[in-house]
């Protein structure tokens, strides 16, 4: 259903060009955002505030796919999907997929410079 | 330029103020929309990069109001958005974003969109200063002409184009149209009237009209007629305009005395006169327009008309006959003259004109391109009652003096010198408010001399009904065969009390005439013919002088002539017995 890769390589390698010594701040902002992001929607989720839960997951969605995680991406989309139709419901399962994709980005993100 | 970044991502706005500094250009920040607006009043950015979605204030309101701050200054506005749908990206537009641009960010768009708004932008500035630019020489233009116009006002005041006997029309700011009309009273009676048209028009135009302006009056004044005046006009125009640049031009000199009027067409349409019993005489154009010529090949050779009371002169610029009505089509001097044609007799022909000119058009006002200018011929001495100008101070001055001036031979046929001896008299304090009196004494006395004594021109020949052009042709072949004759003038004033005595002699080297005679044959002719010429000049004199002194054999005149400053005393010799003497 969802098989974009974790990280856009070559989208990153990009913005270490653009970015240089300030690459890694970028990372860091990005990390700590995104926490903050996902914290928004499990608040929003159990506040049953759907207009919320589709905003933060569309600031969330754009700023992975600037970053260049497409499938944490692709998540926050469906999310915002759900958020917009009033389906909470189904939505703590993707919020649940969101939390495990983040840990897996953040940690290849942390990583990312000793990659290949 | 100056960026501003909205942006409420912190990672995403940290890459864009990245690829934008990378770019060459500034950038301020802000991660959300009050913060945008309030930053985008604060420093003026030249182009906004704002995200659709931000917390406190959306993309969509702050666009808004950043669009309302910027007014007619073109800031260009790019939307930030991870949207995707169709109806999502026009809301930006229609909330007057210009473009947007979709995450992820790519560097080469970014850079391209850039430069394309820059372009755009720096277009903009262009047009719009140049519009500025445009509007603020417009307003200098018009302050230009309004000063322009109020120096032509000061040089060429309406003269006495105001007396009852003129009627004219003429737009305020005519003289840029090139047109100008200048009207004058003569110091020793009648008028004098200028109908001018430049080539071209606007500040060139009005630049030719000053020194035609200042000649007109400035002799005018000093007593030079048609003649001296035009071709003054036309060796400075000749010296001042550029080759191309002219000026047509129609003088008007209207003795009323002599019920005559001498007129001069360079250029402009006909000019008519139309007598009071309906009658119509041309006054078609004979000469090249001021301007033109070298001063030696300029001929101020004169058109000779007898007038009576209540005829009228008919003079207009090109842009009356050359009105066009809705269909294209010109009045034309043929529908000028129909109007004419048409008029009933003792009718004025300038109504008719305006109101055929009205009816052509459709228009309720006449153009700003055109002139037209209506003399009526009125009876001698009524225009004395006219606005005159108003008098000087009187200062210091020569009062008590002689002199003798003799002109011979030559001079006599090339030179006036009246405006002279009126100057030399003139410049004592006070008489200048008699200048009229004198002017005319002057001129009888030298026309008398002039004509019946050095070319012996019987005065007769004024009488018969067209006598006037053939007594002028035969002055002026006399005239050209002059030898071994003199007119001299012994000038010599006297200050009194509030005034003086002006005693002035012309002798001249003709054979004299028999004034016993002449005085019996003019009691003979009642002076109710007032328009005939003969045996009017002494009659004058008799009136304005104490006394008047006709020497033996009759070419020696002498007159004595008392004054009083305005408000002191009854002056001149009118009120005085009329006292002659003859030796």
């Amino acid at each position: 259903m969802n098989d974009k890769p974790h990280l856009d390589v070559e989208a990153l390698a990009e913005l270490q060009d653009v970015m240089e010594e300030e690459f890694e701040v970028l990372i860091q902002t990005y990390l700590a955002d995104s926490r903050s992001r996902i914290d928004s929607l499990k608040e929003a989720l159990l506040a049953g505030d759907a207009d919320q839960f589709a905003k933060a997951a569309h600031s969330f969605k754009g700023s992975c796919i600037n970053i260049g995680a497409p499938r944490l991406g692709a998540l926050c989309f469906e999310a915002e999907q759900l958020g917009k139709q009033s389906s909470l419901a189904p939505a703590s399962g993707v919020l649940e997929r969101i939390d495990i994709e983040f840990s897996e980005v953040s940690r290849r993100l942390q990583n990312f410079d000793s990659e290949p | 330029m100056k960026v501003l970044i909205a942006e409420d991502s912190n990672s995403d706005r940290l890459i864009l103020v990245r690829l934008i500094s990378g770019l060459g250009h500034s950038v301020i920040e802000a991660s959300d929309g009050t913060e945008a607006v309030n930053l985008f009043r604060e420093a003026q950015p030249d182009l906004v990069l704002l995200d659709a979605l931000m917390p406190r204030m959306d993309g969509m309101e702050a666009a808004r109001q950043i669009k309302a701050i910027a007014g007619e200054r073109l800031v260009p506005l790019i939307f930030l958005t991870s949207l995707t749908g169709a109806r999502d990206l026009a809301r930006c537009l229609d909330a007057g974003g210009d473009d947007f641009l979709v995450k992820p960010y790519n560097r080469v768009v970014l850079e391209a969109k850039i430069n394309a708004f820059n372009r755009m932008r720096a277009m903009h500035q262009a047009l719009s200063d140049q519009r500025d630019h445009i509007r603020r020489q417009h307003l200098q233009i018009l302050e230009e002409q309004r000063t322009a116009r109020r120096v032509f006002d000061n040089i060429a005041h309406t003269g006495c184009l105001d007396a009852p006997n003129i009627r004219h029309h003429a737009s305020p700011l005519s003289v840029f149209n090139g047109d100008v009309l200048f009207a004058a009273q003569r110091p020793g009676g009648g008028t004098l009237v200028f109908l001018g048209d430049f080539t071209g028009h606007g500040l060139p135009a009005a630049i030719g009209a000053m020194p035609v302006a200042e000649i007109f009056y400035g002799m005018a004044a000093k007593g030079f007629g048609a003649t001296d005046i035009l071709t003054e006009v036309n060796r400075k125009l000749r010296r001042i305009m550029p080759v191309g640049m002219f000026c047509c031009g129609l003088m008007i000199e209207a003795d009323f005395k002599y019920g005559s009027v001498r007129a001069w067409n360079g250029g402009l349409p006909d000019a008519w006169l139309v007598r009071s019993s309906g009658d119509r005489v041309p006054i078609s154009s004979r000469h090249l327009p001021l301007g033109v010529l070298e001063p030696e090949r300029f001929s101020v050779s004169m058109m000779v008309i007898d007038v009576s009371p209540g005829d009228w002169l008919v003079l207009m610029t090109d842009g009356f006959p050359e009105a066009r009505n809705g269909r294209g089509e010109c009045l034309g001097e043929d529908g000028v003259e129909s109007v004419l044609a048409k008029l009933m007799p003792w009718h004025e022909p300038f109504e008719a004109l305006l109101a055929e000119m009205r009816e052509h058009t459709g228009l309720p006002d006449l153009a700003d391109d055109l002139t037209l200018c209506c003399l009526q011929i009125i009876e001698p001495g009524a225009s004395e009652s006219l606005p005159g100008k108003a008098p000087e101070s009187v200062l210091s001055g020569p009062a008590d003096w002689h002199c003798v001036y003799e002109l011979r031979d030559r001079t006599l046929a090339d030179f006036n010198p009246l405006p002279l001896l009126l100057h030399i008299c003139l410049e004592v304090p006070g008489l200048r408010s008699w200048s009229g009196e004198i002017y005319t004494m002057l001129s009888e006395l030298y026309n008398n001399a002039l004509e019946h004594g050095v070319l012996a021109l019987p005065s007769a020949w004024k009488t018969s009904p067209g006598g006037f052009s053939r007594y002028y042709q035969e002055r002026s072949r006399r005239l050209e065969q002059v030898h071994g004759h003199h007119i001299r003038f012994s000038l010599s004033h006297q200050p009194g009390e509030g005034g003086g005595t002006l005693t002035i002699v012309c002798e001249d080297s003709g054979d004299g005439f028999d004034y016993a005679e002449y005085t019996a044959a003019r009691s003979d002719v009642p002076m109710a013919s007032a328009t005939g010429y003969a045996g009017r000049g002494l009659a004058i004199l008799r009136r304005m002088a104490r006394k008047l002194r006709v020497h033996s054999p009759g070419n020696r005149v002498e007159v004595i002539y008392d004054w009083r400053l305005p408000g002191t005393a009854t002056s001149g010799g009118a009120a005085l017995p009329t006292n002659e003497d003859s030796e």
